[in-house]
């Protein structure tokens, strides 16, 4: 089977690889790249845990042609923190217990930053749209919506549970 | 928000804890937030294959054969696995404690019994391959007739769904059709009633839906081993259930898991790691087998879906004097964890309530749909569900308030229970008086005053005489009725199991009993004062008293034992599951 | 033969390409695409993609073409597509609107494709390119009649006579889940008004048929008619006629039939 090579920015870094033509972009990331941020849940665009930026743009990496990426700039969870420092609303997960099993918190924290990349002062019901195309089956979601809320102000909030 | 009520149980616990009461960061929680908690396939390997199963479009079906030369011959095929490839094709997961017979296969070989049954699983170098191929493999099936529900599964002439199980059901003591729960005379108290309350209950199957799918990487490793990073919920449990599967020392397995994503029960069945195992023996290469989101949704085994009839009987007063239960359990078309949800559902019996007379037949039903599994709570979630709706119902048949009407009939420390342990540390009371508070319910002075501390033991410590009987003997459905065989004297504990073995072959063929049961006899604590709570004023007295020494009960266990002699094999005993030869 | 993924610069290049092999699939957002190939169901074939600008673009200046690239995001981004903001909201979560097109959902599957049903409700004509011809202007209804056989050509835009009022324009679906769920049914009304009474009504259900489907008898109702209780009555009577729906794993035939009327009523009446 022909490969296709592909050149590409992951989390700020030049990549390249060969992908198959009908690879999808999270098997190139997990499987070429080995960064196994992103996960696999459903493959049909149903769980969100897949979400990655591609150019600045929530995309589900799971229904990305890898072949289409040449050229972009594609951000996963893998790229938040700097260094040892957690990014904000990694914080916030945290101090929030925004995470049980842990398997949709990469998509949950990248729809969160394209949410607050969007719009700095969400209501609740933004926030509730912006990771609605994320699936949580452990935690009824309110430790991450709260999570996202105070990172928004800053982390100022403290817990109330 | 969380609630401490020291006011309740004081001497309970103790305020000064390190942990408890008091917030403490996980130890997971930063690999989880940086996306570096390694789940089983966040794991790179060097020429890792890709693993898929070909699965069972029919629901029953006879396969006549299986072609799978064009499939072998597509491109980046490895290795295509059958049934004859597994070393040990037949198992349930309860024989690691030596529960239940051996009753399914990893792959199908001669016949399927539910739609979505694995029957050859193919191993190539990218998933699209594995895929591309699957769409090749030919296998020609006869179609059978199926059977969905759990009572018309039970019929005699129904389409056997499980070879090792001819008759559709689950054995229990290789002596009955059920589990049996007896606990005094619930006919005698039916019959002194003032209200009878009669329903059923039908349950659906429950997908756990977690947003990790099923799946497991095994990989050569050194020392002639094999690593395998699971999914699995009991790590362990998926470890000895492989090397049985696979004939192997379970030291050559290293299983490497604990970080699971999502699971509810529904990782416990060992789904995929014989498999990948398998494939890795097969290839000496690193295999992977995930279960795509529909096979995860469909075949998955859920939650299985329970048939309850309840029957109450009641007093005017309030007080509810016999509860019969009846319950099918379905299985699906193996056993995997059900036989134990039902010995779960038995033990639970009747709830959290002091009932002196309760009868129970929780049936194991195979059916031609997925085999149903562990999931939170199973075997007890929907059995209480339908008895708390059936509390309504004979609140309403006795014109009682539904709160006040448990706080009535709810257990107290010291009571006996029906399958005769003592209750201890019971708070079924101050929780419905904490919800009728929170909910603005008001409660009468009398129902606010009770307290699970007093009230409880003396005469509701006291075990009823208890008629027991024969129903349900292995492969004799017309006995599923018939009339008691004999009572169990008052005070009876329980019918110790025999610890004698049980000879191979039918339930006629077994020896029988050489001697009468020993009935233990069971010690009351020193009574203490009777419930003096009187809901309703000018109630009559009760018909039914549950101290009645004429009356009787019964045993936990079913069934006098046989006793006899030649033991072949070692027999292992367990409370909960009775005997089973090895 | 496995997967091959050709890109086309052109129009006619993708349409060229399609008209000559008839295993060619368009990837527009690759949220119908990518999903069978994922699941094993699409496992040869070429699969295009499409660069040409124009395949993007949004044209406003009278008569509304949208290309058939056209995302869910970017719709939602134009204020002068407000009324069509409510159906592009109910297509999944934000990353599924950046990648999801209005020329995909022509082709989404029934629950699937509430954006369609809005398309419907405008009298909208696809623009189909077969060959190297000059696009050709297909009724969405007649499109949509032949969509099973497939074969069409290149579905190149979208276009529609914007509604006079955007208030005459109405959309509701009807979830299980909130905000986001699978459709148990979802109905678009264009109901323009002259001199107090409905003029040339236009009504369109999603999972209601194997396709979205014109209510033709609650248009005849509603024709000519003040947007009263007596209009409503008859429309939600007249609700059922011609409906197929079917049972899955959202609802079943018989609930989706039962509240079909009380949700197209509640449109009418402007209810939440």
């Amino acid at each position: 089977m022909a490969k296709i090579p592909v050149q590409f920015r992951l989390n700020g870094s030049d990549r390249a690889a060969f992908v198959g033509p009908s690879d999808n972009l999270l098997t190139l990331l997990r499987r070429g790249l080995n960064d196994f941020g992103p996960k696999y849940g459903c493959g049909q665009g149903t769980c969100g845990t897949c979400t990655v930026l591609v150019d600045g743009d929530l995309q589900l990496s799971c229904l990305t042609l890898a072949a289409t990426c040449e050229g972009k700039h594609v951000e996963t969870v893998s790229g938040m923190a700097e260094g040892p420092v957690l990014h904000p609303l990694q914080q916030a997960f945290m101090d929030h217990f925004a995470a049980q099993c842990g398997f949709c918190t990469p998509g949950m924290l990248t729809a969160a930053k394209a949410l607050l990349a969007a719009n700095p002062n969400p209501t609740r019901a933004e926030v509730i749209d912006g990771i609605s195309g994320n699936i949580c089956r452990c935690t009824g979601y309110d430790a991450i919506i709260e999570a996202i809320l105070a990172a928004a102000r800053g982390g100022q909030a403290k817990r109330t549970y | 928000m969380l609630e401490f009520r020291k006011d309740l149980f004081a001497a309970e616990r103790d305020d000064n804890l390190n942990i408890v009461g008091k917030g403490a960061q996980r130890q997971d929680m930063p690999g989880h937030v940086t996306g570096r908690s390694p789940f089983f396939d966040d794991h790179a390997f060097e020429g890792l294959l890709h693993l898929k199963v070909v699965r069972s479009p029919h629901h029953h079906a006879r396969i006549r054969a299986i072609d799978t030369t064009a499939a072998e011959r597509a491109p980046g095929v490895k290795r295509i696995l059958r049934g004859a490839d597994v070393p040990l094709n037949k198992n349930t997961l309860l024989s690691l404690i030596n529960f239940g017979k051996d009753d399914e296969p990893t792959l199908a070989v001669s016949k399927v019994s539910y739609k979505g049954e694995p029957v050859v699983a193919i191993i190539a170098e990218t998933e699209q391959q594995a895929l591309a191929a699957r769409a090749l493999v030919r296998v020609d099936y006869d179609v059978l007739p199926h059977v969905f529900d759990v009572e018309e599964a039970l019929k005699p002439g129904a389409p056997v769904v499980n070879e090792t199980y001819p008759n559709n059901y689950f054995e229990y003591h290789d002596r009955y059709d059920h589990s049996k729960l007896r606990f005094g005379d619930v006919d005698r108290a039916f019959a002194t009633a003032d209200f009878i309350v009669d329903d059923r209950y039908q349950m659906s199957p429950i997908e756990h839906a977690p947003t990790e799918t099923n799946g497991s990487i095994a990989a050569p490793e050194q020392n002639d081993r094999f690593v395998v990073h699971s999914c699995a919920q009991g790590l362990f449990f998926s470890l000895g259930t492989a090397a049985k599967i696979l004939k192997l020392e379970s030291n050559r397995l290293h299983f490497i898991g604990g970080t699971v994503g999502g699971g509810f029960g529904g990782k416990v069945d060992s789904l995929t790691e014989p498999l990948s195992i398998l494939g890795a023996m097969m290839t000496g290469q690193p295999v992977r087998y995930v279960l795509d989101r529909e096979e995860e949704m469909l075949y998955g085994s859920p939650r299985g879906a329970e048939r309850i009839y309840i029957k109450d009987g009641i007093l005017r007063d309030g007080r509810i004097v016999a509860r019969r239960i009846r319950s099918y359990f379905d299985a699906g078309a193996y056993t995997r964890l059900s036989s134990y949800a039902a010995i779960k559902c038995t033990a639970h019996l009747p709830g959290p309530y002091t009932i002196p007379n309760v009868s129970a037949d929780i049936y194991v039903a195979y059916t031609n749909r997925c085999p149903s599994t562990a999931m939170r709570g199973f075997g007890i979630t929907a059995v209480d569900f339908a008895l708390e709706v059936h509390m309504d119902k004979g609140a309403e048949a006795c014109g009682m308030d539904p709160m006040e009407f448990r706080i009535l009939n709810a257990y107290r420390d010291e009571d006996m229970k029906a399958h005769r342990r003592v209750a201890k540390n019971t708070a079924l009371i101050e929780c419905v008086q904490v919800v009728a508070e929170k909910a603005g319910w008001p409660l009468s002075d009398e129902a606010r005053r009770q307290s699970s501390l007093t009230g409880g033991g003396g005469a509701r410590a006291l075990i009823p005489a208890t008629p027991i009987d024969d129903n349900g003997r292995i492969g004799r459905p017309e006995t599923r009725t018939g009339p008691a065989t004999e009572t169990l004297p008052a005070g009876a504990m329980r019918i110790p199991m025999t610890k004698q073995p049980i000879m191979e072959g039918s339930a006629e063929a077994r020896p029988t009993p050489a001697a009468v049961p020993q009935y233990e006899p069971y010690r009351p604590t020193p009574a203490s004062m009777p419930p003096a709570y009187q809901p309703m004023p000018a109630a009559p007295p009760p018909a039914m008293p549950p101290t009645a020494a004429t009356a009787p009960p019964p045993a936990a266990a079913p069934a006098p034992a046989p006793a006899q002699p030649t033991q072949h094999g070692a027999v292992r005993f367990s409370s909960v599951f009775g005997t089973r030869r090895r | 033969m496995p997967i091959e993924f050709r890109t086309a610069s052109t129009f006619s290049d993708a349409a060229g390409l399609i008209a000559g092999d008839r295993t060619a699939r368009l990837l527009s957002g690759g949220t119908l695409i990518m999903r069978d190939i994922n699941e094993g169901r699409l496992t040869d074939g070429l699969i295009l993609r499409l660069v040409d600008p124009a395949y993007r673009q949004i044209n406003l200046s009278g008569r509304v073409e949208l290309g058939a690239g056209v995302t869910m995001a970017a719709i939602l981004k134009r204020r002068e597509l407000a009324y069509l903001h409510a159906p592009a909201q109910a297509i999944g979560g934000p990353a599924v609107r950046n990648m999801a097109s209005i020329g995909g959902n022509l082709f989404a599957e029934s629950p699937y494709g509430d954006f369609t049903v809005a398309l419907l409700a405008l009298d909208a004509q696809v623009m189909v390119m077969q060959g190297f011809g000059a696009p050709r202007a297909v009724p969405l209804e007649e499109f949509l009649a032949g969509r099973a056989r497939g074969g069409q050509g290149l579905v190149t835009a979208v276009q529609f006579a914007p509604p006079q009022n955007a208030a005459d324009f109405r959309f509701r679906k009807v979830s299980r889940v909130r905000p986001k769920g699978l459709a148990v049914l979802s109905v678009a009304a264009h109901l323009p008004m002259s001199g107090g009474r409905v003029s040339g009504a236009r009504v369109a259900f999603g999972a209601m048929a194997p396709v979205p489907m014109r209510a033709k008898a609650v248009e005849r109702v509603l024709e000519g008619k003040a947007l009263d209780a007596a209009a409503i009555t008859a429309a939600r009577a007249a609700a059922a006629e011609g409906i197929r729906p079917v049972t899955d794993a959202i609802a079943s035939e018989w609930y989706r039939r039962e509240v079909l009327p009380v949700h197209l009523a509640r449109l009418l009446s402007g209810q939440d």
